[in-house]
């Protein structure tokens, strides 16, 4: 088979899930830059409870496996903590390809499961109301849903956070939250596309 | 004397208190001028980022624009530094300037979604740096070294600064990507003795307590390991959501893997404040889960002899390259 064969209208299922996942990173996310060295899961601390290493899930994406990507728990279960980033051969935004993935995830309801993301709409909902985050209720609505069994034993701890004022009981308003929840309501008609 | 912007973050006003109080108190002793960002809001944390992207960049976009117009009003043309004290908060407002820039669309829609708020914000127009980095390069070690009055003689102490402050750190303002050395030179310079804690920019699990625990433990455990390994008697760390996880969730860790670290985990400006002979409730201290009093007693009127603290045989610089700090480094 030679190239011509390809026609130029069917579309490129492989390639643009690539590209979506690239477009829709912050930066200039140079996945398509990956060597699948292996450097990035080598340097992973949260590696042994991902699905799939950083590297796989590339490998993966540029083979146009959308729906395994999206469902893989590897974007979750990264910890943000920029090893891989500094390493990698390629300047490949590894961490900042992680969030695009979880927000494609959870746009497409693929993620399997739901203590992320939900810890995260919280957090993102309080932001909305307040302008500020609330560790109090935010972590005891997170807790009694999914952790509860966990609740007795961490109770001391709750309770010396709240004694020595480390969590407030009522969350603080700032006075601009108009003004920021308009911004927000703009910004979620907007997409990152080029 | 420079007036920075000064950015808080939501957990100073909360569970790092400590943190703010002790800051307060240092920032008086060294004249450092914080004008905080009038009316800030949260800056999403690790949160916003993964669940829709605009709007986590527009979040991060109000306090910049807020800054900046503050910056105008406060200093003309002058000083444009916005300085955090979370590392959270630190990279989510260095990223939002340094990828505003790099990709122009992501600037526009930003800039789009502020115009609804009657905001606007043009990347590069501040400097984004984080505390530690205002107060070794800017204050510097000498005016540090010149108050202290209580030198920290006989406390060993683990300097940690997660991964968050040296990466990926746009600016290039940090020695090293891994194995930074600011914080041990402001730690010796307090007069305490610093072990060389190979895991200081390590992940201390983030948000995970609560979405994966048993991940989240497994990187608290390897931390208290290594601080325990070099016999420290206190972990100092520059990040409230280190200190949160070390410290109150250290007995979960604890129970979950059969151990029995207590080590008490507080900020550098707590230890400071300490050297430079602040009263330790002032400071914060007490406020931590692990209580750092009994390490506090440890401190002594007059220097300890000791040898180099907590080193360890390193590789020869043959072979592969490995990470670690560099030679010249070492000794400073
Ligand atoms: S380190 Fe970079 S180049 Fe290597 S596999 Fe990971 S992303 Fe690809
Ligand atoms: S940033 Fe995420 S993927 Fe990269 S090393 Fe850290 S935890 Fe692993």
């Amino acid at each position: 088979m030679s190239a011509t064969d390809v026609s130029p209208a069917e579309p490129n299922h492989n390639l643009r899930f690539l590209e979506e996942v690239s477009a829709a990173t912050a930066g200039v996310s140079r996945l398509e830059m990956c060597i699948q060295c292996g450097t990035c899961g080598g340097s992973c601390p949260s590696a042994a409870d991902m699905d799939h290493t950083p590297r796989m899930l590339f490998a993966m994406i540029r083979a146009g496996m959308r729906e395994e990507a999206l469902r893989s728990n590897t974007p979750w279960i990264c910890v943000s903590c920029y090893h891989c980033v500094v390493r990698c051969p390629q300047g490949v935004h590894i961490a900042d390809v992680m969030y695009t993935l979880k927000g494609m995830a959870v746009r497409a309801k693929l993620y399997r499961d739901a203590k992320a993301p939900e810890f995260s709409q919280t957090f993102v909902d309080a932001i909305e109301s307040y302008g500020r985050s609330f560790e109090f209720g935010l972590a005891t609505r997170h807790y009694l849903r999914h952790f509860p069994l966990r609740l007795p034993g961490m109770a001391p701890m709750g309770l010396g956070l709240l004694t020595k004022q480390r969590m407030s009981m009522t969350p603080h308003r700032i006075d601009g939250i108009d003004q920021l929840k308009a911004i927000l309501d703009r910004a979620k008609g907007l997409e990152l596309t080029s | 004397m420079t007036q920075y912007l000064f950015y808080p973050g939501c957990a100073m006003e909360s569970s790092a208190r400590a943190y703010a109080a002790s800051l307060a108190s240092v920032a008086k002793t060294l004249d450092l001028d914080l004008a905080e960002v009038k009316d800030w809001n949260c800056c999403g944390a690790t949160e916003y980022l993964g669940i829709n992207l605009i709007p986590a960049y527009a979040l991060i976009g109000r306090n910049l624009a807020l800054a900046a117009q503050q910056a105008k009003q406060q200093n003309g043309a002058g000083a444009h530094t916005l300085v955090a004290s979370c590392s959270a908060c630190y990279l989510n407002l260095a990223k939002a300037d340094h990828y505003m820039a790099e990709r122009p669309v992501l600037g526009d829609r930003v800039n789009e979604a502020l115009a609804a708020g009657g905001l606007g914000y043009k990347p590069g127009t501040l400097k984004i740096r984080h505390l530690l980095d205002v107060l070794i390069n800017d204050i510097g070690l000498d005016k540090v070294r010149e108050k202290v009055t209580r030198p920290l003689h006989g406390l060993r102490v683990a300097p940690y600064l997660g991964c968050m402050v040296p990466r990926p750190d746009y600016d290039k303002r940090w020695s090293d990507y891994e194995q930074p050395d600011e914080l041990d030179r402001l730690l010796r310079a307090l007069g305490a003795e610093v072990i060389d804690f190979p895991l200081k920019s390590e992940c201390c699990g983030g948000h995970m307590p609560q979405i994966s625990p048993n991940t989240a433990f497994e990187l608290i455990r390897r931390l208290l390991q290594g601080a325990d390994q070099y016999k420290a008697d206190l972990i100092v760390t520059v990040c409230p959501m280190c200190q949160m996880n070390l410290d109150a969730y250290q007995d979960e860790t604890n129970r979950h893997f059969h151990t029995h670290y207590r080590l008490p985990t507080v900020f550098f400006t707590q230890v400071m404040g300490l050297a430079f002979g602040a009263d330790p409730e002032a400071l914060g201290f007490g406020s931590e889960i692990v209580d750092a009093r009994p390490a506090l007693g440890r401190i002594q009127t007059t220097p300890v002899a000791s040898g180099p603290v907590g080193a360890r045989p390193r590789a020869k610089a043959e072979g592969l390259p490995m990470p670690g700090r560099r030679p010249e480094e070492r000794e400073r």
